[in-house]
């Protein structure tokens, strides 16, 4: 047993953990307020990542002025898919919703390697420092400054759908769609801004990952695991996504780090999310936080 | 008695006889035999890309058969349909290599052994419904394929397995002649399958399941039963198709089978139509044929002055994988009910010609 190892392994994983919640939770805004299975929050930020490498490596400009363009931009994008793609398909069956939005995912994951190019490409660095010890360990300095940002996302969340009236309109709306529409909500305006909130944290994620790891078409492999931290959370529960991509995060450093000491079959840690997914399927399918439906004839 | 052969502008059906027909007209029954009767000079007519292109509908066309029994008809979404492709496959090959089954036999038999499979897959799926079951499915197509990657024995690893061609007592039956009638067969029974399971009890189990599932088990519908044996049945189109394709392409390895694959067999019903058995073929038919016509129009831009741009040439293939979601997506906005209802649509115009109603 290395302690120093799996010690290593769990922060990184908290940390990585972090970032899937925030995905996550990004997935839930738009489930509960549209009732839209998001299977393209993985080209989300992978879009996110790539306009950001774009304006800082192909038209140089600052990190601040990427961030606020490629936010701005993927902001957007999310209202722009919700208008052109989603609106049209408000109460068709739940196969429509789904397969829209895997649709969308195939489309935009081919475009960008159509614009891109399939080869990974680094950031430029903008962080001074790489590596930062923390508690004795190394660890990546954007990821660190990243959770950290995340942790700042994830507060001012809260405020927002406890305190704002927006938030309280968005709540409204997941609630019950009639009854927020007859109060003078507007469901149109809560559908779009669910998914431009959604669209431009999902590209900040997608960016803070890009940083460590490069940006390729590999980062969407991201939106995936978005499944596994829901489904353990539950899938209309903001709490819970957070909490869930935690648990996932840890678990597949976990995972890694047994398959690495004592399994040796190499590939344990991209596959045991799912392992757990069908479990809790199975076991707990509405997950720890989310709500019952109850159906009635 | 001169308009006998005319139909009424609605459904006039006054017996369970006529609701449950295969042939509601005799011209439907002679379109048919003539249908299947050009369909077996095909050979004669088109060379061997043209067969290549026959045989790859015919293959999908099965496996879509299998998926639209499964979502369109009784309503269970699977985003993990190639993974049941890719286990017939694998197992087919392994048979035949393995154990020197033969390959007329390997492969109705591949198609057995992958509905055991997924009818393990199906009975805890049978718990879940909707939303879950279509992410437990993206699961288990991830858990196969890692299977498919791990197990040497079974597939070949990363290297993939050689197929051998198919023989017949004896006889090998090689080029994409034979093997185009190989298809054909196949495909003629798991149709003829498809479109009389959907007139026995089981088969209206299956829609009442889809269409209200509540209200299916309070008229005495086993649920349970009913979701498992539709993945059964699924899987088994899917096995069969992909042992097709194994001994097709005469090579199978575990990078073929991914998820864009699962996708695409879902466009194929979406395009065609869900709850749609002729409607499959044609989902299957404009799946395969899309990419060859975006090549088409690319080789052809590429030889005017004014179209030979390398983005686009260069993009082809990536081109061809955005096409897949782009036409999922305009399908479900613009065509929901899929070709199979426009080409109702067109022939219902024409029989009613002047007088639509």
């Amino acid at each position: 047993m290395r302690w120093d190892l799996l010690s290593l392994f769990l922060v990184n994983g908290l940390i990585v953990g972090v970032l899937y919640g925030l995905v996550a939770m990004c997935f839930v805004l738009i489930y509960k307020a549209s009732r839209v299975v998001n299977f393209a929050q993985g080209e989300l930020m992978l879009i996110g990542a790539w306009v950001c490498w774009s304006a800082l490596a192909q038209y140089g400009l600052s990190f601040p002025v990427a961030f606020l363009f490629t936010v701005a931009f993927s902001a957007l994008l999310g209202v722009a898919i919700q208008l052109v793609v989603l609106r049209p398909l408000i109460g068709e069956p739940l196969i429509s919703m789904i397969m829209v939005t895997v649709g969308l995912s195939v489309f935009f994951q081919a475009v960008l390697k159509w614009i891109f190019g399939v080869a990974p490409q680094s950031f430029p660095p903008v962080l001074s420092v790489q590596k930062i010890s923390f508690l004795g360990m190394e660890v990546e300095a954007a990821y660190l400054a990243s959770s950290g940002a995340a942790i700042v996302l994830l507060a001012g969340f809260a405020y927002f759908f406890k305190v704002s009236k927006l938030g309280l309109a968005m709540r409204a709306t997941a609630f019950n769609q009639q009854v927020a529409q007859s109060l003078g909500v507007s469901v149109r305006h809560v559908f779009a801004l669910a998914w431009a909130i959604s669209a431009f944290v999902s590209a900040m994620a997608g960016i803070v990952i890009a940083l460590v790891n490069g940006v390729s078409a590999g980062l969407s492999a991201f939106g995936i695991k978005v499944f596994p931290a829901v489904i353990l959370g539950g899938l209309d529960s903001i709490v819970g996504a957070v909490i869930g991509g935690i648990v996932i995060g840890v678990l597949e450093n976990v995972a890694e780090y047994v398959d690495g000491q004592y399994l040796h079959w190499g590939n344990l840690y991209t596959i045991a999310p799912f392992y757990v997914l069908v479990i809790i399927l199975m076991i707990k399918p509405y997950g720890l936080f989310g709500s019952r439906d109850i159906e009635r004839l | 008695m001169a308009l006998q052969s005319a139909r009424p502008c609605g459904d006039f059906r006054v017996s369970y006889a006529q609701d449950m027909t295969i042939f509601p007209t005799r011209g439907s029954l002679i379109a048919c035999i003539v249908g299947l009767a050009l369909l077996m000079c095909a050979p004669a007519v088109f060379d061997r890309y043209g067969l290549s292109l026959l045989i790859l509908i015919g293959i999908y066309g099965i496996a879509a058969l299998g998926l639209n029994l499964l979502t369109g008809f009784t309503g269970q979404i699977s985003l993990g349909h190639a993974a049941f492709f890719g286990f017939g496959a694998f197992t087919s090959t392994y048979l035949s290599n393995k154990h020197g089954v033969p390959v007329a036999l390997s492969i109705p038999l591949a198609g057995v052994i992958t509905t055991f499979v997924g009818m393990v897959v199906g009975l805890p799926a049978a718990r879940i419904k909707g939303l879950y079951l279509a992410i437990a499915t993206l699961a288990a197509q991830y858990i196969l394929e890692d299977f498919f990657s791990r197990a040497e024995w079974f597939t070949g690893g990363a290297a993939g397995a050689m197929a051998k061609p198919y023989s017949l007592f004896g006889y090998a039956l090689k080029g994409e002649k034979a093997y185009f009638y190989v298809v054909l067969a196949h495909l003629v029974a798991l149709y003829v399958f498809a479109a009389n399971l959907l007139r026995t009890r089981d088969g209206r189990a299956f829609v009442a399941v889809r269409d209200h599932y509540l209200s299916a088990e309070v008229m005495g519908v086993d649920l349970t039963r009913y979701k498992v044996l539709a993945f059964g049945i699924s899987t088994f189109y899917a096995g069969v198709a992909g042992a097709l394709m194994a001994h097709y392409v005469s090579f199978v390895s575990s990078e073929s089978i991914n998820i864009l694959l699962s996708i695409q067999f879902f466009a194929m019903i979406i395009i065609g139509g869900m709850g749609s058995v002729m409607g499959s073929l044609m989902g299957a038919a404009f799946m395969v044929l899309m990419p060859e016509a975006l090549e088409t129009i690319v080789h052809l831009m590429k030889s005017t002055s004014w179209g030979n741009i390398p983005k686009i040439v260069d993009g082809l293939n990536f081109a061809k994988e955005a096409a897949i979601g782009l036409v999922i997506v305009l399908f479900l906005i613009l065509e929901p009910q899929g070709l199979a209802h426009r080409w109702r649509l067109i022939k219902s115009y024409w029989k009613l010609y002047p007088f639509a109603h």
